[in-house]
């Protein structure tokens, strides 16, 4: 369920690393505890974002949740289809429901992450 | 987590809602399913054909006596004395000033007998302020303890609860109730409901509700019944414009403010709490009120957020969120008379920014009759 190549935060967000590029999302169990996602706020190309920073927001029928940024970057891409399918989400958060892309601009904070086994006995898994 | 936590209240239901994997949440101190399969798909199957809701969490007061109807209609705002044995109406248990203590259902059991269903965070503060206010020495008991509550409610309500029960549902009018049974066993069956849906809701002793929830999963299977949390229940209220307690109404707003002047009786023969105040209220003209709106702009304006009009600061929101039924983002707020007029565009503030939403005619759903 958690792949073993994503790194994770304790408020349930993940980011995948390829050379200075992170995609950033929300956790399986993070669009489990929301339930039905019906809106995705998420930031301009062009922004930066610090570590634990907000970079938007995901909202279910009953909640608004903030999005913390897991690394400091510069967003290069937003996931444009989740603003007509932000039900996307609910199916494939690790996947296809990715919510940005920045470029890292400090390649040290990863390691400060979870890692997916530490983040499954986090969640109680 | 398989029980709730030690201070949270809990339903006769409450190991149903574990053992089903319901997610639990705590609503006013109570340990309440908010949902169990998504509160859209539980939404729609409630529209569409019916859904199951344990509500034992609200409270029952009964009064009893021959001063029972006096007492009733001095501490409510409708007219009580135009019930008929068997009927049941909407009302306000108001203050001396006009705000509500709470909106309740009063059912006229007989002329010495009405049984009020009350909001469940209430329910303490109503039994006290009913008795406070009882000059008339009528009995008045806290019955809370005595019922579970549960809803059917759908289109397909009538034909799931019948398959429990010999009562003939097809008699009892709409917001009409009846002494029977369901399960072989005393069921107070009222064709009410929170839903904007045909429906109805049981009150029976504690130890029945979980047989009797059993077999109307049984009975509704046919029909694709879902257990529903307080999420679509609370979803399907808002499109019926169903005021919740908290939101819509409380202390300080009244129900003339609240769109509720409909239960607000002022040529009853009883005086009642709060009159004095509404009268002069209505006299001086009533300045502000209750409003639908849909979201023009990108965004979903929730519970609290605060309502501009040409760019300055106006009301708020008392209750907003995504539509299952219209798929629209929708909302109540209450705003001056003069910003409601349907057509009108407001802006609600969400997270710091302000989005535009129009004002629209409500309610949001109305069922085919």
């Amino acid at each position: 369920m958690y792949p073993d190549n994503f790194r994770y935060t304790k408020e349930h967000e993940w980011v995948s690393i390829e050379g200075d590029t992170g995609t950033i999302g929300i956790t399986d169990h993070a669009q489990h505890e929301l339930g039905d996602i019906v809106y995705v706020d998420l930031p301009k190309v062009g922004a930066s974002v610090a570590k634990g920073g907000t970079i938007g927001s995901v909202e279910s029928v009953k909640a608004v949740s903030d999005i913390y940024s897991p690394v400091s970057g510069d967003v290069i891409e937003i996931n444009q289809a989740l603003a007509d399918k932000p039900e996307r989400l609910n199916e494939d958060p690790h996947g296809d429901a990715w919510l940005v892309k920045v470029r890292l601009t400090s390649s040290d904070e990863v390691k400060g992450l979870l890692s997916a086994e530490d983040y499954r006995s986090y969640i109680g898994e | 987590m398989t029980q709730a936590a030690a201070n949270l209240k809990v339903t006769p239901l409450n190991s149903v809602h574990r053992r089903m994997k319901a997610k639990m949440v705590d609503f006013g101190g109570w340990d309440m399913p908010v949902q169990y399969s998504g509160i859209i798909e539980e939404h729609n199957t409630v529209r569409n054909a019916v859904g199951l809701f344990d509500v034992s969490h609200m409270g029952e007061i009964e009064v009893r006596g021959p001063e029972a109807l006096n007492l009733v209609d001095y501490v409510s705002s409708n007219d009580a004395s135009k019930l008929q044995t068997g009927q049941v109406h909407y009302s306000g248990l108001l203050y001396d000033h006009g705000g509500f203590v709470d909106d309740i259902l009063i059912h006229k059991v007989d002329d010495d007998h009405f049984f009020i269903c009350v909001n469940a965070s209430n329910q303490e503060k109503d039994f006290d302020h009913i008795n406070l206010m009882n000059r008339h020495k009528a009995t008045v008991e806290f019955a809370s303890d005595r019922y579970a509550q549960i809803a059917v409610q759908g289109p397909k309500a009538l034909a799931t609860l019948q398959k429990l029960t010999k009562t003939p549902l097809n008699l009892i009018k709409y917001y009409w109730f009846v002494d029977g049974e369901v399960d072989g066993v005393f069921a107070r069956i009222a064709r009410t409901g929170y839903t904007g849906e045909d429906g109805f809701e049981i009150y029976v002793a504690p130890d029945r509700a979980e047989p009797i929830w059993d077999k109307l999963l049984d009975a509704g299977q046919d029909f694709g019944i879902k257990a529903c949390g307080l999420g679509a229940r609370n979803t399907l209220r808002l499109e019926a414009k169903m005021a919740l307690y908290g939101h819509e109404i409380g202390p300080s707003v009244t129900p003339l403010e609240a769109g509720l002047g409909w239960i607000t009786k002022f040529d009853k023969t009883a005086d009642f709490i709060g009159k004095t105040a509404l009268e002069k209220q209505k006299a001086e003209g009533v300045k502000r009120t209750l409003a639908g709106f849909e979201m023009i702009g990108r965004g979903i304006g929730r519970d609290g957020y605060e309502v501009f009009v040409d760019g300055n600061p106006a009301g708020w929101v008392t209750s907003g969120g995504p539509s299952p039924t219209t798929g629209k983002n929708i909302g109540l707020c209450i705003l001056p008379v003069e910003a409601a007029k349907t057509g009108n565009t407001i802006q609600i503030m969400i997270r710091n920014q302000p989005v535009d939403a129009v004002i629209v005619p409500t309610p949001f759903y109305k069922r085919a009759k």
